[in-house]
């Protein structure tokens, strides 16, 4: 393929149209608005599903949610998870329906990547990424998250509920009027 | 009021009884003391234009933060410089490391004592030295300027800032040329080397379109352009900062400096670009002289404001050439080293000497 090149006239081989071209471009974008955002007085809108720093969820009832798996330390990249699974005495279940509660449940949010592999492995539902983006602290330690700090900061969350959804849809489904 | 007078008496009775020499030295000392705190002033406020004309341009508010509108900023940023850690690399040249920086800012502050600021106050002459080559000191002055980018590509030992000085150096030499060639022309139509003198003779209006100011620009405006571009060439300004840009890149002459040093190497660069701007203003812009109000004739030894508000002039002149020149460095591209080298030895001064020649013709018929 062969590139056409144009045959520069004279006032162009000067440059005299690029460099008034250049003052108009800028000249243009010096009377235009700035799209500077004033960061700590102006935030700006978190979207759905921003995966900001992971929280321990409780459910509608207020019963924590995590059963102590250890599904997410085993999947987590950087190793940011740290449990201590409840041993042989199971004393620690606080809430109905369940066996096994975490002793306690560190996650260092210096570690953490942000990548949402927690939130997406837990069978429960009990670990969501919310929307922190901007985490600070005075030392390492400050920084790595115990239970009740992150159960604290989660609130509640009722899951996404998959199974259950579904089954509501299907039943919508045959109630579906047909016509005749 | 009468005590204003009654000090003002005193201190010229004081003045008068002291020996000629001590009088010219203390004047001197004076108006050095003067020229170096605006001139620096200048240089730190350069800073602060260049951050929020670039930020204009690419749609941004620049600083904003500190002061209103962000005017204390070179403050900030002095503090800043001073606290960093001077660190010298192991592998360097100390000596040369050390004085590098010294060479690169002395030149762009010594350049600017021949400039004639103003036009008189009381009986003094506005400028430091009225050199009756105050031409040939300013090219003497420029060409010790190579040596601080020299050394500093040099002693920094290491390959980047290595090319980034031999460069800015080949660069640097090769538009001296230029320059100096395209002045010539502007001299010979005023027919004297002392830049009083220059400033002097574009007073009043143009001969024949008496609209336009009697200023060197419109008689000259090839050696106007030609020493424009070598001006930017000769700073290292964009569209010629090479050595500069590889900084973005990889290197440059100065990466291996740090905190004051670096800061030196910073405060030279925008002292030469404004000794630049005022040289441009002296021999193409008219000087402190405006062709309206009387305004381009000397001041007399009574007039104060009129002296005051020629310095004012001038300075407005040179913050505008200033202003110009740093909006330059956001809009074009900047050359490839080989079409540098062309512009300079195969464009210029074939052009530059032809100016030359054309102008002496014309000059030589008129005669």
């Amino acid at each position: 393929m062969i590139v056409k090149r144009k045959k520069l006239n004279f006032w162009e081989r000067l440059y005299v149209p690029a460099v008034l071209g250049g003052f108009k471009v800028t000249l243009r974008h010096f009377f235009k608005k700035k799209v500077t955002m004033q960061y700590p007085e102006e935030k700006w809108v978190v979207p759905e599903g921003y995966r900001g720093a992971p929280y321990l969820v409780k459910d509608q009832e207020g019963n924590t949610k995590c059963v102590s798996c250890q599904l997410c330390e085993f999947v987590c990249p950087p190793k940011a998870i740290k449990i201590t699974p409840p041993g042989a005495d199971w004393k620690l279940a606080d809430r109905p329906n369940a066996e096994k509660m975490p002793k306690e449940f560190e996650i260092n949010m210096l570690r953490c990547i942000f990548c949402g592999f927690c939130q997406e492995v837990c069978p429960e539902e009990a670990i969501f990424l919310e929307q922190d983006y901007s985490l600070t602290g005075t030392s390492r330690q400050e920084m790595i998250y115990n239970k009740e700090k992150l159960l604290q900061l989660g609130g509640k969350h009722a899951g996404i509920q998959k199974w259950k959804h579904k089954a509501e849809e299907a039943k919508e489904q045959e109630n579906f009027p047909v016509k005749p | 009021m009468g005590w204003i007078h009654h000090i003002i008496n005193s201190i010229n009775a004081w003045f008068d009884g002291l020996s000629p020499m001590v009088q010219f030295s203390t004047i001197s000392v004076l108006k050095i003391i003067g020229v170096f705190a605006v001139l620096m002033t200048i240089v730190a406020y350069a800073v602060w234009v260049e951050r929020k004309v670039s930020a204009a341009i690419q749609d941004r508010i620049g600083p904003n933060r500190f002061g209103p509108f962000g005017l204390l900023q070179p403050l900030a940023d002095a503090v800043k410089s001073m606290h960093k850690e001077d660190f010298t690399p192991a592998h360097v040249r100390k000596v040369y490391f050390w004085l590098a920086p010294a060479i690169t800012l002395i030149p762009g502050l010594v350049v600017v004592a021949v400039i004639p600021f103003g036009s008189y106050i009381g009986h003094q002459k506005m400028v430091i030295a009225d050199l009756d080559v105050g031409i040939l000191y300013t090219f003497g002055i420029v060409s010790l300027g190579v040596y601080g980018i020299v050394l500093a590509g040099y002693a920094s030992n290491s390959k980047f800032p290595f090319l980034g000085g031999i460069r800015s150096s080949a660069q640097l030499i090769s538009y001296e040329i230029a320059m100096g060639m395209s002045v010539v022309a502007v001299f010979l139509i005023v027919g004297n080397l002392n830049l009083s003198q220059v400033v002097e003779y574009q007073a009043g209006w143009l001969r024949w379109l008496p609209i336009l100011p009697n200023w060197l620009i419109f008689k000259q405006p090839l050696a106007f352009i030609i020493f424009m571009v070598a001006a930017f060439a000769e700073t290292n300004r964009t569209p010629f900062d090479l050595p500069e840009a590889e900084q973005e890149l990889a290197g440059g002459y100065n990466v291996e400096y740090s905190s004051m040093k670096f800061a030196l190497f910073f405060m030279g660069e925008y002292a030469n670009v404004t000794a630049a701007s005022a040289m441009m203003v002296t021999l193409f812009f008219g000087g402190w002289t405006l062709p309206f109000a009387g305004l381009d004739h000397a001041a007399g030894p009574d007039q104060w404001g009129l002296g005051v508000l020629h310095i004012l002039i001038f300075l407005a002149k040179t913050c505008a050439v200033l202003f110009m020149i740093i909006w330059v460095r956001w809009m074009w591209p900047r050359f490839r080293y080989d079409q540098l080298m062309d512009l300079g030895w195969r464009r210029f001064i074939p052009l530059a000497l032809a100016n030359i020649i054309v102008t002496a013709v014309i000059l030589w018929a008129k005669s």
